[in-house]
């Protein structure tokens, strides 16, 4: 299952790799991971999707990441209110014929046509995960060629 | 004052009195000052070798160690130190030196990535770009090492700003807002435990080095008896309660007394501290202990349900939660039936083995026990030795048994009885080793020689690497693939670099040999010509439940 969480670590050279390095050694895998400065420009915020069998292994997680010495703060989001989003590109295969149709799955959908030309549309979306699931799918009807994703970004209520 | 200048000015603030270390091309800088210093620098045959004297003297000190070596393959050669360090949580301190910082990341003569290198390695480590941040650093480093769960923490310093100018300033001890260790038990959970303590029939405490580390043997011993309980530790825990009460069980796990580790099964009551549940200690996770509720009490508290579920976990230091504890307990359990019980394993499945053909291990270590009153301190390598070390010997002190635990490194005991040593003189250090762990820092007897470190080697001598010899025997059909090891004569050996040697092939001779080992005012090797084929017993097969003991039972 995947678990969301945010850790505010010391923004130094070198804590993203005692991160990474944290879960490739101890066999955690990382869906998506996103970085950047807070308010604070000493400290960053990590959003980071993992994957976790159960709830002892994202207690591990959770562990092992207070345990570095960088970390100044671990939220699990599990079961905490929070917003998530993730934005997404994608370039789907285009013919100006198709623009209606293409356009109407935005009505139902997040997302927007940013550039078109020969042969293929540029679409940008931000939303949670299912509104970015449900694009997705209605896309796939048009053959997406390349998709391009930031991971989820997440905040607390 | 220079980068070079302001290290050791810190180190001496820090109370560092002794360094272990090579010399190189990218730390010519502090070398240039250790020459006007008063710190005692020794020089080592090898840096792996100073980084166990590093740990082995912080061992038996509980005060930080400190190895120091130059960049690339100096820093690499500390490597070995360093986790091992890491997996026992021992206080160290690494310094390594760095091509200069426009160099760095061009691939530059000795030049390596060591903070990539030991990011999973060390506690934490540091590269210092800036002399500036150097002072900083130092005090932070050494914090860092010594509280919470101790560990190793390296520094890695470029040339150019050993030799950068600036002022010196001593800082306070660091606030570090990411990082703020528990000490304090949680006192709701304390009086939890106190009351499951109370209820329960059948308890034993489990011990491991975080006990020693803590300083919480007398707290322990005080525990131990007014509940009348029994207990059972670690190879991390040996000398943290005596091994010659009538409450302890010795060592449990996979090469663990059979009664320890019957009545760890049967217990109602697992009382933790400063164990983490590992894997040599357990055996078969699902089937470890099923009537037992577990107290844990430790200072990490990723150590905490990692491996066992845990009914109450306590975060914080073992000699304040212990403390705690004991004026929480209102009623000690009534152990009598409990302790009737254990009596009857340790009559039944007592520690024992075949005293008879060629000299045995064993007997040459209870002899150095014998001699030694349980007053020397001991170290060991890894293997068969390590485990009869263990077995055969009764500790009653802590930090008289010194031995790398959780990474298992050969070649430790001998450079780590070298850092026991110079930090006490005046005491009686024996390595206990094999013949092939012994040959893999051997180097070291320049050391010890050139520097008067006299410690004594007792080399089990078997022509095998014994434990793996025994693995193979027992698991692999005695297919001896690459286990028979041939070694240099130990007693020409010794005398070529200075020292002394002694060869003893007879059970006769041990008592006389050990004896003049330990007068001579000499390094001493001496070379126990042993059964070749003595297997280290009680012993749980990998993947069993600790009681499906094979092997040395009644």
């Amino acid at each position: 299952m995947r678990h969301t969480i945010s850790v505010l670590v010391e923004n130094k050279f070198g804590v993203l790799a005692r991160v990474a390095g944290l879960f490739s050694a101890r066999g955690y895998n990382i869906a998506s991971l996103a970085v950047s400065e807070t308010l604070d420009p000493s400290i960053s915020y990590m959003t980071i999707v993992v994957e976790a069998q159960d709830e002892k292994i994202l207690e591990q997680i959770n562990k092992q990441l207070n345990k570095l010495i960088d970390v100044i703060t671990v939220t699990d989001f599990t079961k905490k209110a929070h917003i998530d989003r993730e934005m997404v590109m994608a370039k789907v295969e285009y013919s100006p014929k198709d623009k209606a149709k293409l356009e109407s799955i935005f009505d139902k959908y997040v997302g927007k046509i940013i550039k078109a030309k020969a042969g293929i549309a540029i679409i940008e979306a931000v939303g949670d995960q299912a509104q970015i699931k449900g694009l997705l799918e209605q896309l796939d009807k048009f053959g997406v060629k390349e998709l391009v994703r930031t991971g989820r970004l997440a905040i607390a209520e | 004052m220079t980068g070079a200048e302001i290290l050791l000015e810190s180190l001496k603030r820090e109370g560092v009195e002794v360094m272990f270390g090579y010399p190189g091309g990218q730390v010519l800088p502090i070398f240039d000052k250790l020459y006007d210093s008063d710190i005692k620098f020794i020089l080592t045959r090898h840096e792996q070798g100073a980084a166990h004297a590093a740990d082995g003297y912080a061992r038996a000190t509980g005060k930080p160690g400190v190895c120091l070596a130059t960049s690339g393959p100096g820093a690499t050669n500390l490597v070995t130190g360093i986790a091992n360090a890491c997996m026992d949580s021992i206080p160290m301190i690494a310094i390594t030196g760095q091509v200069k910082t426009f160099l760095i990341g061009n691939d530059a003569f000795q030049e390596a990535d060591v903070t990539g290198i030991t990011r999973p390695i060390t506690k934490h480590n540091y590269l210092v770009k800036d002399v500036k941040e150097l002072a900083s650093t130092i005090r932070e480093a050494f914090y860092i090492a010594t509280s919470g769960r101790p560990g190793p923490v390296l520094i890695d310093i470029p040339s150019d700003v050993q030799l950068a100018d600036t002022e010196f300033i001593w800082p306070e001890v660091p606030e570090i807002r990411s990082y703020k260790p528990t000490y304090f038990g949680h006192p709701g959970q304390i009086k939890k435990a106190a009351k499951l303590i109370s209820d329960s029939k059948r308890p034993i405490l489990y011990i491991g080095g975080g006990v020693i580390s803590s300083g919480a043997h007398k707290e322990l011993r005080i525990l131990a008896e007014s509940l009348k309980a029994p207990l059972t530790w670690t190879l991390m825990g040996i000398g943290a309660f005596p091994g010659d009460h009538e409450l302890s069980l010795g060592m449990l796990g996979m090469h663990g007394t059979a009664y320890a580790n019957h009545a760890i099964m049967e217990s109602d009551l697992i009382i933790a501290i400063g164990a983490r549940f590992d894997d040599r200690v357990t055996g078969r996770i699902d089937a470890f202990a099923p009537h037992a509720k577990v107290i844990h009490i430790d200072i990490d508290p990723s150590s905490i349900s990692k491996n066992v579920r845990v009914d109450i976990p306590i975060g914080g230091d073992a000699k304040n939660i212990i403390g705690e504890l004991l004026e929480q307990i209102k009623k000690a359990p009534d152990t009598t039936e409990w302790l009737k019980t254990v009596e009857l394993w340790k009559k039944k499945y007592p520690m024992k083995y075949k005293d008879e053909g060629k000299l045995k291990p064993q007997y040459v270590v209870e002899e150095i026990y014998n001699l030694t009153k349980g007053d020397a301190i001991i170290t060991t390598e890894v293997g068969q030795n390590q485990m009869w070390a263990a077995q055969w010997y009764k500790y009653n002190h802590p930090r008289t048994f010194i031995s790398s635990g959780g990474l298992g490194t050969m070649g430790f005991g001998f450079p780590a009885a070298m850092g026991a040593k110079v930090a006490y003189p005046e005491k009686l250090v024996f390595d206990i080793a094999g013949d092939g762990s012994i040959q893999m820092n051997i180097q070291e007897l320049a050391t010890c020689v050139a520097n008067k470190i006299h410690v004594k080697v007792a080399i089990l001598n078997n022509g095998y690497l014994g434990m793996v010899r025994q693995w193979q025997e027992l698991f692999y059909k005695r297919r001896y693939s690459h286990v028979a090891i041939t070694a240099p004569d130990f007693v020409k050996l010794a005398e070529s670099f200075g020292a002394v040697g002694i060869r003893v092939t007879k059970k006769e001779e041990v008592r006389g040999a050990l004896e003049k080992a330990a007068k001579i005012d000499n390094t001493v090797f001496i070379d126990f010509v042993v059964e070749g084929e003595e297997n280290v017993y009680p012993m749980v097969p990998a993947g069993k439940a600790i009681n499906e003991i094979i092997g040395g039972l009644a």
